[in-house]
């Protein structure tokens, strides 16, 4: 059994899953239970000046009749007032020692005001402080949440505050709601902070609903942008972490990551680890089945890390961030083709629309006696015996470009494969040629020259 | 007769699949691939676009999808519930190769019936072009031939010889797969069209047709089959024809009388209607066939319908009487059968095994056995073959401008809804390229 404990920053937890801050997180009973059930950590629901909530306040996003796969909130930090929850915080912490405990806190931009919340905290026995520089939605207005972590230098300055009358780690959490994440990172890094966190949630306006033509979630029929969480993130929240784990100043720093954006299994956390991530956040798959998926996620990961031969969580970190490479360095003589395997195809002939409407046209369609036919049927033949004349989608291979469309919406595992096939050119890239052959790379004519030497042949 | 059973329970005469909801229908539809040229469309007999309809579905544009059903097959709402799916579209569902295909019928059940009960009309007559057809019988297939028609311009007459219009979608499915009201929307949508429905009025005679032929530019027989056919067999009288049967349970329960143990003969589909109709008023019901399980003509899925309602099986076994005492049936008679060689239809044919005379003891004995030929076809001087109207590729029959589809031709094949329905489909096509043809030479002989 793979040991799954983790050390991030000097914070341990039995596991690498915490709530993230947020409902789930809201309160100590919450988090008891949560611990109860297995979670090895918990970011506690961001803390801060006295706010005031809305309803509606969440807007789902269903797909294919798949509910929330995306989560948008117009909510604010807690609601509960700072002293409640510092007491709950430090009964959680006496209750549960061997978890980790951090307090996401959230205050207006001034350096007193900052010091005093750190020192509350730390009275609480917590284990670390995440500052919210994320929260889209209300706070921004009044020079808080995203209003700083869209800034690199108050973000930095801020941190700097913080980091210097802390005593536990403090962990800078990321907004995405910028073009660069490296920039705030980078910032983070300078102001001395000790681990990072991303993602955040994303601005969105998740839905227009058709028959009041009011925003979703609408408050009295007004609506505004909120943030977006939940698996539909997943994809960007990849990419940022990845971006900002081959930051070389956070590299430098050895500054560990909490991933999180969209996590909802096993898989999608085995992903956020191999992209450099060392803990990992939850809400959203929380928020939707509640605090039981514990079971599955530290299962299915210690599985997978056993399988894979793996003896901790530690091992796999970043252990995929090497193959991030950029489009400059591909190998340009690189070549796969698809290759349909027949006897699992079930003649969907989905491969074939998308490769004639939108690719290479280069998959055809051939009847049982082998011959190309063209799409269409005989009015006079009916019934479940049509199958037996069905025409069956074949590649060409000389022919395809290797796009990966047809693999992307063939509907059957393992029915189309994308082979490697040799190209009969030497490897470059396109660095390579932009120093080697400059011409190439800046003229149509010296390009189409360059092609029919090499034998790059375009349909 | 005793009147034994108690009132009948009306949960036991509802459809037997419920509506889908919404959010099942949503579900289900977008468990479909969106195949691209695909197969159910063309398994389907009136293909539908298939697809196409689902998707619109998973978009929760019902009236699109319902649109896009009928245009291909008016009587979508009958053939969602009717059809041998298992047979047809959903037989040939990719998905059915390794595990559930798409629930078609019941998705367009759902279509269908979202723009019908909510009184949505998806089409409208079309621009009169100054033509009239005549429509004889008020099937599938005559429906489906006036509407085609309608949509095109024609003025068109239906005529029914029984009360209500409909053909056997009124009169011959089973509640349990049909209501009657979901066969009168289909009415209530022709005559949206425009179509004249005129019930009570039946043909008899050649003078009736030709009297048809000089009102109207062409005439369509949609006459449907006849009655169970007498099998020869002593005190056949006392039998109770399924047909019968079956149309007194979608009307009224309380006129039907059969006794506590019922033989039905027969193995097809109408049989095992005929049996349901039986069983579901709580009666112990015997199928007597005189060929094994894998030569019955039901389909299999009704077949093992109709062990889960617990009717039993005779096989290998012909009745040849019926047993009668002071005027009530006590049993039917019947010999066992042997198969031998293949006869013409290629099965093992039927040997009596002399001396293996038995009774089935029974207080009622139902025929199944088919439908008698359409008698009619020979008095109006058409041409037939194996006793059915002879028709061409597009329907046409022997007498100039007299198109038959539907039942009274099927020859060969299943005798469907959706068969029928799709012989709307070509008879109209066929009328309205005729008479445009005939027009055309009109005109240009005119300009000579
Ligand atoms: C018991 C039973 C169960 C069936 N179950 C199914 C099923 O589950 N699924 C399925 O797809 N199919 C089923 N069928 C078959 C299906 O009902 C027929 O294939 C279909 O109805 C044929 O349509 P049609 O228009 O040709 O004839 P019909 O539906 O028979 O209609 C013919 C119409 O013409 C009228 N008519 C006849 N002669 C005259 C005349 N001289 N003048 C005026 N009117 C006349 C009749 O009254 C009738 O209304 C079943 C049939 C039976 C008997
Ligand atoms: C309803 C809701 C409220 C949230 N409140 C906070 C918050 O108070 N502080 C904070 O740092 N993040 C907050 N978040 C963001 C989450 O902590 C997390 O970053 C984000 O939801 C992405 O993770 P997920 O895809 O697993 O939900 C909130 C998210 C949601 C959905
Ligand atoms: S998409 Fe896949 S299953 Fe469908 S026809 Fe193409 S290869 Fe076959
Ligand atoms: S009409 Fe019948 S066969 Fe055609 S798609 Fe509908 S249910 Fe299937
Ligand atoms: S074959 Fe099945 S999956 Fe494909 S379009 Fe038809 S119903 Fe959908």
């Amino acid at each position: 059994m793979a040991d799954l404990s983790i050390d991030f920053a000097g914070i341990r937890s039995p596991n690498p899953f915490w709530l993230a801050s947020a409902p789930p997180s809201n309160s100590g009973a919450q988090i008891i239970k949560a611990f109860e059930a297995g979670w090895g950590g918990a970011v506690w629901k961001t803390i801060g000046a006295p706010v005031l909530n809305i309803s509606n306040r969440y807007g789902g996003l269903s797909m294919y009749g798949q509910r929330l796969v995306g989560l948008n909130n117009m909510e604010l930090i807690s609601d509960r007032p700072i002293e409640v929850n510092l007491r709950e915080i430090a009964e959680v912490k006496r209750l549960f020692p061997d978890r980790a405990v951090i307090v996401s806190a959230m205050v207006e931009s001034d350096p007193r005001v900052w010091a005093d919340i750190v020192r509350r905290i730390e009275d609480t026995g917590a284990d670390g402080i995440e500052l919210n520089y994320g929260c889209p939605h209300g706070m921004s207005e009044r020079g808080m949440g995203s209003a700083v972590g869209q800034v690199p230098e108050y973000c930095e300055q801020i941190t700097q505050w913080v980091t210097s009358v802390a005593s536990i780690p403090v962990i800078v959490k990321l907004t995405p709601n910028i073009t660069n994440i490296t920039h705030p990172a980078r910032a983070a890094v300078a102001g001395g902070a000790n681990a990072l966190s991303l993602i955040n949630t994303i601005n969105s306006v998740i839905n227009v609903d058709l028959d009041t033509f009011e925003l979703v979630p609408s408050v009295g029929g007004y609506g505004s942008h909120g943030g977006y969480a939940g698996p539909a993130v997943k994809p960007i929240a990849l990419h940022m972490l990845s971006e900002v784990a081959k930051t070389q100043e956070v590299i430098r720093a050895g500054l560990p990551i909490s991933g999180m954006g969209g996590i909802q299994t096993w898989r999608d956390a085995a992903e956020f680890l191999l992209l450099g991530a060392s803990s990992l956040q939850v809400c959203t798959a929380v928020m939707h089945y509640g605090f039981r998926i514990i079971d599955d996620l530290t299962d299915g990961l210690s599985n997978w890390l056993d399988d894979k031969g793996f003896k901790s969580v530690r091992d796999v970190v970043g252990m995929s961030l090497p193959r991030v490479s950029a489009f400059g360095d591909f190998d340009l003589s690189y070549r796969a083709v698809a290759r349909i395997d027949h006897d699992k195809c079930i003649q969907c002939n989905l491969c074939y629309v998308a490769c004639n409407d939108t690719a290479h046209q280069c998959i055809d369609l051939y009847n049982p006696d082998g011959i190309r036919v063209e799409p269409g049927y005989d009015e006079r033949l009916n019934g479940k015996g049509v199958v037996s004349t069905r025409p069956k989608p074949v590649v060409r291979e000389d022919d395809c470009v290797g796009c990966a469309l047809c693999y992307n919406v063939c509907p059957v595992e393992n029915c189309i494969e994308m082979v490697s096939v040799p190209s009969g050119r030497d490897s470059v890239t396109w660095k390579q040629l932009s120093v080697n052959q400059p011409a190439v790379t800046q003229d149509w004519a010296e390009m189409e020259k360059y092609r029919e030497k090499v034998g790059i042949d375009i349909h | 007769m005793t009147e034994r059973f108690s009132p009948p329970n009306s949960d036991r005469f509802a459809e037997i699949y419920p509506p889908m909801t919404e959010q099942e229908a949503v579900v289900e539809a977008n468990r479909c691939l969106y195949c691209y040229d695909a197969p159910c469309l063309q398994a389907c007999p009136t293909h539908i676009d298939i697809p196409t309809f689902i998707r619109k579905i998973a978009t929760g544009n019902l009236r699109g999808s319902a649109k896009t059903i009928l245009e291909a097959n008016f009587l979508g709402g009958t053939c969602a519930r009717v059809c041998p799916v298992e047979e047809l579209c959903e037989g040939a569902c990719v998905l059915g190769k390794d595990h559930e295909p798409i629930q078609i019928g019941r998705l367009q059940r759902h279509a269908v019936d979202f723009v019908q009960l909510k009184g949505i009309e998806v089409f409208q007559a079309g621009p009169p072009n100054g033509m009239k057809v005549a429509v004889v019988g008020s099937g599938p297939a005559g429906i489906s031939t006036a509407a085609e028609l309608a949509k095109r311009g024609y003025a068109v007459t239906l005529f029914e010889k029984r009360d209500l219009a409909g053909g056997l979608s009124t009169y011959g499915i089973i509640v349990l797969r049909e209501p009657v009201e979901v066969a009168q929307r289909e009415v209530e949508s022709l005559k949206h069209l425009g179509v004249d429905i005129r019930t009570g009025y039946e043909l008899t005679s050649r003078e009736g047709l030709d009297a048809l032929l000089t009102e109207f530019d062409a005439v369509f027989l949609g006459l449907g089959l006849g009655a169970v056919p007498a099998m020869g067999m002593p005190n056949e009288e006392h039998a109770l024809d399924g047909i019968e049967l079956i149309e007194k349970s979608k009307f009224d329960l309380s006129s039907i009388h059969v006794g506590d143990r019922v033989a039905v003969i027969g193995a097809g589909n109408t049989a095992v209607d005929a049996a349901t109709v039986a069983r579901r008023l709580g009666r112990d019901v015997t199928m007597v066939y005189r060929r094994g399980e894998s030569e019955m003509t039901a389909y299999r899925h009704e077949y093992e319908f109709a062990l889960l309602e617990g009717i039993k099986y005779e096989f290998y076994t012909q009745p040849i009487g019926i047993e009668v005492e002071n005027g009530r049936v006590t049993g039917l008679k019947c010999i066992k059968v042997a198969l031998g060689e293949p006869d013409a239809s290629g099965r093992p044919a039927p040997v009596l095994v002399a001396g293996s005379e038995f009774v089935i003891p029974c207080d009622s004995v139902v025929k199944a056995v088919g439908q008698e030929k359409p008698a009619l076809a020979t008095e109006l001087g058409l041409a037939v073959h194996k006793g059915y109207i002879e028709v061409d590729d597009d329907l046409r029959t022997s007498l100039a401008n007299v198109y038959a589809g539907g039942d009274c031709v099927r020859v060969r094949g299943n005798a469907t809804t959706v068969m029928a329905t799709q012989d709307g489909k070509i008879a109209a096509r066929a009328i309205h390229g005729d008479l445009q043809a005939k027009l055309q030479a009109a005109i240009s002989a005119a300009g000579v």
